[in-house]
């Protein structure tokens, strides 16, 4: 029951992803981090079977590296979003797929533009102004839906995130032991504090 | 002189030259002259650039100094065609090390690298050896500690706290063995890089560039219009320090132009 999130603003994106590192019904971390920067201005979120997850993540950030060494420049969170997806499609049809779910946020280095792409193991790419993967969909898309709007502000994303998250901790029959929150900016990606230890009564 | 001994690479003259590897050689000291300078907490690459024809875009035009990974530099001598190709290969083994060992590489380990591609081609069949001589430059994994390295395209690789390599590198090699000083700063390292670059470069500042690495920092090209500064600041000592040599040496001027020397620009002969 992982869980990620990521919403689309006027000049950012957040990218949130829980912080339970399961293995059956047991929590071996509570501290996980389950994203990893691919360049300066693109985040990656992951989730689905354990080992393939990172393994495919830091391939991916590997080579989005080699490619900013190589090229003096990074690609685009639309180019990068396209190559992950030619990947996923690639092992898909492998002996042996990776079975990973993610979520790509970035913003334009050039147009300063917020983007946001979901992307399944079965290869399927879709820009989003705001996503979820796992269970939280069935949480929080409803109220993504009611609640989001593209242009608001950075303050605004945080609260919309805390009226998720505090829906599937009244929801979900298992603690995911709160979120990673980071969010991409123009200058960078930063950390956002996160209020964890918030308890949310069930109704 | 060669008789027959240089048409395979890998096929020793008699007295135990392999041919095509000291025209390799041959090939890095046509090449354009290249620098690097170790300071205390600093260390400068610096370039002899060809000058651009009219209608070159200097802009997109590559540079023989690169990048190999976020805190490794590298520059070149020789054949810029072959060094793109080592270049990628250095650069690809830096993120295949990040991926495979969860750190980035050290200088040591990229030249060790750089020198074993270069040694392989010279023992395989069907390919040359590179043209290139290279300085590699940088600051392992937070440390602070600068380190130097030059590769041959023999697969010889060394270390040092000054070199230069290509065109001239003898000349430049001299005047780095005679000026170089411990302990330099980040200034002191740059006017040393561009002073012994001036010793070959005539055309002065345009055709120079410099490149800086600092611990846990990437590479800083020096501006331009930085460069001039010093370039200006180098010629008004020299032409100061010739006007001193012409005009009649009292004892009492003599000791008062090596204090300044001392001062400003130590061990300047």
């Amino acid at each position: 029951m992982e869980v990620l999130l990521g919403i689309t603003g006027k000049d950012f994106t957040l990218i949130a992803a829980s912080k339970a590192a399961m293995r059956g019904a047991t929590i071996l971390k509570a501290s996980d981090d389950k994203t990893r920067q691919l360049n300066k201005h693109t985040l990656m979120a992951f989730s689905g079977e354990a080992g393939d997850t990172v393994q495919f993540a830091e391939y991916i950030q590997a080579n989005a590296q080699l490619y900013s060494m190589r090229n003096e420049t990074d690609l685009s969170p639309s180019a990068l979003a396209n190559f992950v997806r030619g990947e996923l499609a690639h092992s898909l049809r492998s002996r042996k797929p990776y079975n990973v779910n993610l979520l790509l946020g970035g913003v334009d280095p050039i147009t300063h533009k917020p983007s946001l792409y979901w992307l399944d193991y079965l290869a399927a790419l879709a820009p989003l102004p705001y996503a979820a993967h796992g269970y939280a969909q069935y949480y929080c898309l409803s109220i993504l839906d009611k609640h989001h709007h593209p242009d608001i502000t950075l303050g605004q994303g945080i609260k919309l995130l805390t009226l998720c998250t505090d829906e599937l901790k009244r929801r979900l029959p298992v603690d995911f032991k709160g979120m990673t929150v980071k969010a991409v900016t123009k200058d960078g990606i930063v950390d956002i504090e996160f209020d964890d230890d918030k308890v949310v009564k069930s109704a | 002189m060669a008789s027959g001994y240089d048409r395979a690479l890998s096929v020793f003259s008699p007295d135990g030259h392999v041919f095509q590897v000291e025209y390799a050689g041959e090939a890095v000291k046509r090449g354009t002259c290249a620098v690097g300078v170790k300071g205390k907490d600093v260390v400068v690459l610096g370039c002899e650039k060809r000058s651009a024809m009219k209608l070159q875009d200097t802009r997109i035009t590559p540079s023989k100094i690169g990048l190999v990974d976020t805190h490794v530099c590298l520059a070149f001598a020789g054949l810029n065609a072959d060094a793109r190709i080592l270049v990628d290969k250095a650069r690809l083994e830096a993120q295949s090390h990040r991926l495979n060992l969860e750190d980035p590489v050290t200088i040591d380990y990229i030249t060790k690298y750089v020198a074993g591609v270069q040694q392989r081609y010279t023992q395989s069949g069907g390919v040359r050896p590179f043209g290139i001589s290279t300085l590699i430059v940088g600051f392992d994994n937070g440390s602070k500690i600068p380190r130097l390295y030059q590769t041959e395209p023999s697969g010889i690789y060394s270390a040092w706290k000054a070199n230069a390599i290509g065109r001239s590198s003898k000349t430049v090699r001299e005047f780095l063995e005679r000026n170089y000083k411990e302990d330099m700063d980040r200034e002191a390292t740059i006017r040393l890089a561009i002073k012994s670059l001036l010793e070959v470069v005539q055309t002065g500042a345009k055709n120079i560039e410099i490149a800086i690495m600092a611990p846990g920092k990437t590479i800083e090209m020096l501006p331009v219009e930085d460069i001039e500064g010093f370039v200006k600041n180098i010629e008004q000592e020299k032409q100061e320090e010739a006007a001193k040599k012409k005009t009649g040496r009292t004892p009492g001027q003599g000791s008062a132009a090596i204090l300044t020397r001392t001062q400003d620009e130590p061990g300047d002969q």
